[in-house]
């Protein structure tokens, strides 16, 4: 068993959740990643000052698009407070793996694309 | 020169880095195009500068600063013959984008104006895009791009063309494309652009490590190229220029050693190279990397040509044989240098690149610094793989063995 790419990762890779577009949508931003141009879009729906509904669009690697993947999961339903103050470690312990210093910006970029979205920061998360 | 079977180079004991065994097996060292390795002769020249004859150069009169000049002075006569340059018109740069921006910069801001373009290709690496992005916004003028086809190949005709416009005052082109290989005709295009009245410039930072190159024969106005590429150090780049354009320049960086006198009023340049070469130059280092251009011209670039190619021609062979897998740029090893960049079905680059670096294969994944190449190619990011003159064939083969791997933990279909 691979210590990062782990079956459900690669699950999460092959089929992931909450991936296309939702039209019409409150929000929305689009990232790319540095180190290899990959970009990642979100669209989402804001109810009663949660995140009602959310999609991810674009490519990337394993990496990033399980964690957009897994994210996702976790956002649905989150007050749009909250989901500006989630930090790098929420998504690397959600991701549960040991992810290297050159591939946390590809861990990250869904978070940096929905804070993006919800808040108007575009950094990256720290 | 026809390609051969299995190269007779066994130069692999010179490189101490390549000794080192990571997670206990051999290092297989594929990102050369990134940067390359270092022979012992260049790290014992750069540690022996600094340790018996540093001082700073051209203005000391005790002996060591007279032993530093020397060094210095010779380290130029010795890179320039390298590349068939005059020392004179050779001139030391940070590295091939500094190279560039001088030009930009200093011909550039002179000579470009509204109405004016300047003709690259869609294959520029960002270091020889930018530049010109930055100058055609500043003056009015136009950034134009010469397609490259399927093949990766530019089109002679297509140039024609648009040097037929009459508006094109530089062609700026790379001679071996960093993401696709491909060996541009370089004195062809320096030629029909000096017919059509427009200066020319080469980026030679992939061609100059692994080709015999001879500047006055390409016949460029500007040629540069970068140190570290070449069993050099980094922080060193080198740019020939031709002699009367360079004469006409005005200074890029100003300030110490450049000039010829300075008062409260004004200043006036030094001769050539020293008006380019504000401040203290990388003096160990253009020490080290004749060390270098000594190594490879001992070994003859006409014998790198052919290893590599023999390296890349087995590359592509075994490329072909993963499931997936496919290649950008010129099929035949012999129409490119010596990389290969390469998608595979179902797999991200970076996680081929972080699988192959399980068994010890050290290959770069992304775009390459050319992200508009990589658009018009309809990829995101490739995976590559780049050898250099102390690489084997096995090497290849453990990069074969390691991209099967690959699919395999990914369960791709015909993993094996």
């Amino acid at each position: 068993m691979d210590d990062l790419y782990r079956d459900y990762i690669l699950e999460h890779y092959k089929r992931p959740r909450n991936f296309g577009e939702l039209q019409p949508h409150d929000l929305e931003a689009l990232e790319h990643n540095p180190l290899c141009g990959d970009e990642l879009g979100v669209h989402i729906v804001v109810k009663d000052d949660r995140i009602e509904d959310l999609r991810f669009h674009g490519h990337g690697c394993a990496i990033s698009q399980a964690a957009a993947s897994i994210a996702s999961e976790e956002l649905k339903g989150m007050p749009l407070t909250e989901v500006g103050e989630l930090g790098a470690d929420w998504m690397i312990e959600l991701l549960g793996i040991p992810v290297s210093a050159t591939r946390r910006k590809c861990a990250l970029l869904n978070l940096k694309v929905v804070r993006g979205a919800v808040t108007g920061d575009h950094a990256w998360p720290t | 020169m026809p390609p051969v079977a299995e190269s007779t180079l066994s130069l692999r004991a010179d490189f101490p880095i390549l000794q080192r065994r990571p997670g206990g097996r051999p290092l297989v060292y594929l990102d050369s195009a990134a940067t390359s390795q270092k022979p012992e002769v260049v790290i014992e020249a750069l540690a022996a500068h600094l340790r018996e004859h540093n001082a700073n150069v051209h203005r000391g009169v005790y002996a060591l600063a007279q032993e530093a000049d020397a060094a210095f002075e010779g380290a130029r006569e010795r890179i320039a013959a390298f590349t068939g340059g005059e020392p004179r018109t050779t001139i030391f740069t940070k590295n091939v984008t500094e190279a560039i921006n001088l030009v930009a910069y200093s011909w550039g801001r002179a000579n470009i104006g509204a109405g004016d373009a300047v003709l690259i290709t869609q294959a520029e690496h960002h270091a020889n895009l930018v530049p010109w992005q930055v100058l055609c916004r500043e003056r009015g003028a136009t950034l134009r791009y010469l397609e490259v086809d399927e093949r990766g190949e530019l089109s002679l005709d297509a140039l024609d063309r648009e040097l037929e416009r009459g508006d094109v005052r530089l062609v700026a082109f790379t001679h071996v494309s960093n993401v696709l290989g491909t060996i541009n005709p370089v004195a062809e295009i320096a030629r029909r652009a000096r017919a059509a009245g427009a200066l020319s410039l080469v980026d030679g930072a992939q061609a100059v490590p692994q080709l015999p190159v001879d500047v006055g024969a390409i016949g460029a106005d500007f040629y540069a190229w970068t140190g570290h590429k070449a069993l050099g150090p980094t922080g060193i780049g080198v740019l020939h220029g031709r002699r009367e354009v360079l004469e006409g320049m005005e200074p890029f960086l100003t300030g110490g050693d450049m000039i010829a006198s300075v008062d409260f009023d004004g200043a006036t340049w030094g001769e050539l190279p020293s008006k380019f070469e504000a401040g203290t130059q990388p003096i160990a280092e253009a020490v080290a990397l004749a060390a270098a251009v000594d190594y490879l011209g001992a070994i003859g670039m006409e014998r790198v040509r052919e290893h590599e190619q023999a390296l890349t021609a087995h590359m592509l062979e075994g490329l072909a044989s993963v499931p997936g897998l496919r290649v950008v740029g010129p099929p035949e090893a012999a129409a490119r240098g010596g990389l290969a960049s390469f998608t595979i079905d179902g797999l991200h680059p970076h996680d081929v690149a972080e699988l192959c670096d399980r068994e010890g294969v050290c290959i770069r994944a992304g775009h390459h610094c050319a992200q508009p190449l990589m658009r018009c190619l309809g990829v995101g990011a490739t995976a590559r793989a780049s050898v250099g003159v102390y690489n084997e064939h096995a090497e290849i083969d453990a990069l074969v063995h390691a991209l099967r791997s690959a699919r395999a933990v990914f369960s791709l279909d015909g993993a094996n």
